[in-house]
């Protein structure tokens, strides 16, 4: 009954539920706990979403490993390295922030304040990896084509994807150039148009025996993508519509577009939640640093952050399973 | 914050550290090598999947027992979150993946490749 009343016995402490711990949790620990659950539904919803999908296109689902290949000032074809790296960088910047909680505990205000600033650090830096991870993903790696049915046809040589800029040659033979303010109508622009044209493409393939055309369908018995005959190829190409290059929400180089959309989606998502995350350490690293905590006599608060760090990096966990591993 | 508030942990949250390095480092190695034996059979989904969906549980484990302290929270405390999130999102993905499944088997046949 007492937790239903508003018993004055600590003024300082009525605001967060008088002496009342249920639990023996504080409020704000608790409340950070229930946030969590609720949050972790709101990305279990995501991931739910993003699993049907995926079973909806099982048969012609993007495979990841083709798609996050690159590392940042390393040239070359190194499937998952960049994602593990973030992986381990978003561990390590929980098990500071576990550190710091710990020496929360011991009253050793230098130790937290040294291990907030590299979570701090640590959090910065898988920020800024996930940045660069969309910029690669925008960008895109090889180019495809889209035909008028929506299929995505990508370019292989002896089996390995190749490039447009590899195998197509010339200049644009339909003559089209980027509409801009300055050479077209003043109050109009146009997105970024493909350095290649469409026949460009169909021609560059007609006239090259050793490219042939991969689509999206998976071969189950192999789990690999079906590369077409030179024949299949060139009828699936005679239906093209548009060559595209990179990804975006609305077309997507590396297959099915809403893989894109989820992409941009669930990692966006995420990575606010990181820089959220980011934002509050700041803030409760200066508490710790002008003495807030000590005066106070406890760290909870930096616990409570270290919550929802914690959380932050569990939910990486899954998405790195659901999205590059699985 | 009763009995184990002031006790260091450092050890063994070094220890947990390592281990959740391991599992990534072993998730990451099957990812990229991906044995044909595990990847192209198993039920439902390929073994792979299936060892690659245990070890992130295990990992969900050590970070919410460890790092974030539920193991040392009250036992109905820890549960009305486990219990709750658990139950709550078993309960989405498998009527979710379902759902996919269906859709895959009505609409596939209408795609022609």
């Amino acid at each position: 009954m007492e937790a239903n009343i508003a018993v004055p016995t600590n003024k300082k402490d009525t605001w967060n539920g008088g002496s009342v711990k249920p639990f023996g949790a504080s409020y704000g620990k608790m409340m950070m706990w229930f946030f969590i659950v609720s949050d972790a539904l709101t990305f279990s919803g995501f991931l739910a979403a993003y699993g049907l999908t995926r079973f909806k296109f099982i048969d012609s689902w993007p495979i990841a490993d083709e798609v996050f290949t690159h590392v940042p000032f390393v040239h070359g074809d190194y499937p998952m390295i960049y994602v593990a790296i973030m992986t381990f960088i978003l561990i390590f910047s929980s098990v500071t922030m576990v550190l710091a909680v710990d020496a929360g505990h011991q009253m050793k205000k230098n130790k937290v304040a040294w291990y907030m600033f590299a979570t701090i650090i640590g959090g910065i830096i898988f920020v800024g990896s996930q940045a660069w991870e969309w910029g690669t993903f925008i960008k895109g790696t090889y180019g495809a084509v889209k035909t008028t049915d929506g299929k995505v046809l990508q370019f292989v040589k002896d089996g390995k994807q190749i490039a447009l800029a590899d195998f197509v040659t010339g200049e644009r033979t339909d003559v089209r150039e980027q509409h801009t303010r300055k050479n077209g109508l003043w109050f109009q622009s146009e997105g970024t148009i493909s350095t290649y044209s469409v026949d460009q493409v169909v021609n560059a393939y007609k006239a090259n025996p050793a490219i042939q055309v991969r689509t999206e369908l998976i071969d189950l018995d192999k789990k690999q993508k079906t590369i077409l005959s030179r024949e299949e190829g060139a009828a699936q190409l005679a239906k093209t519509k548009m060559v595209i290059e990179g990804a975006n929400l609305k077309v997507n180089e590396y297959g099915n577009t809403i893989f894109a959309d989820f992409f941009f989606f669930i990692t966006g998502f995420h990575g606010f939640h990181v820089l959220s995350g980011i934002i509050i350490n700041i803030i409760i690293f200066f508490n710790v640093i002008l003495g807030t905590y000590e005066r106070r006599g406890h760290y909870e608060m930096v616990e409570k952050v270290g919550l929802y760090w914690h959380f932050v990096d569990l939910v990486w966990v899954f998405v790195f399973t659901f999205f590059y591993l699985v | 914050m009763a009995a184990h508030a002031h006790e260091s942990n450092t050890k063994r949250i070094w220890i947990v550290f390592g281990i959740l390095s391991v599992i990534t480092l072993v998730e990451v190695y099957l990812g990229i090598i991906k044995p044909e034996a595990l990847h192209l059979h198993g039920p439902g989904t390929s073994w792979l999947n299936w060892i690659f969906i245990i070890l992130t549980l295990a990992k969900a484990y050590g970070i919410a027992w460890v790092f974030m302290h539920l193991e040392g929270e009250k036992k109905w405390f820890r549960r009305s979150i486990v219990w709750t999130a658990v139950f709550l999102i078993i309960y989405l993905v498998t009527l979710l993946l379902i759902e996919g499944d269906y859709l895959y088997d009505t609409l596939a046949p209408l795609v022609k490749w």
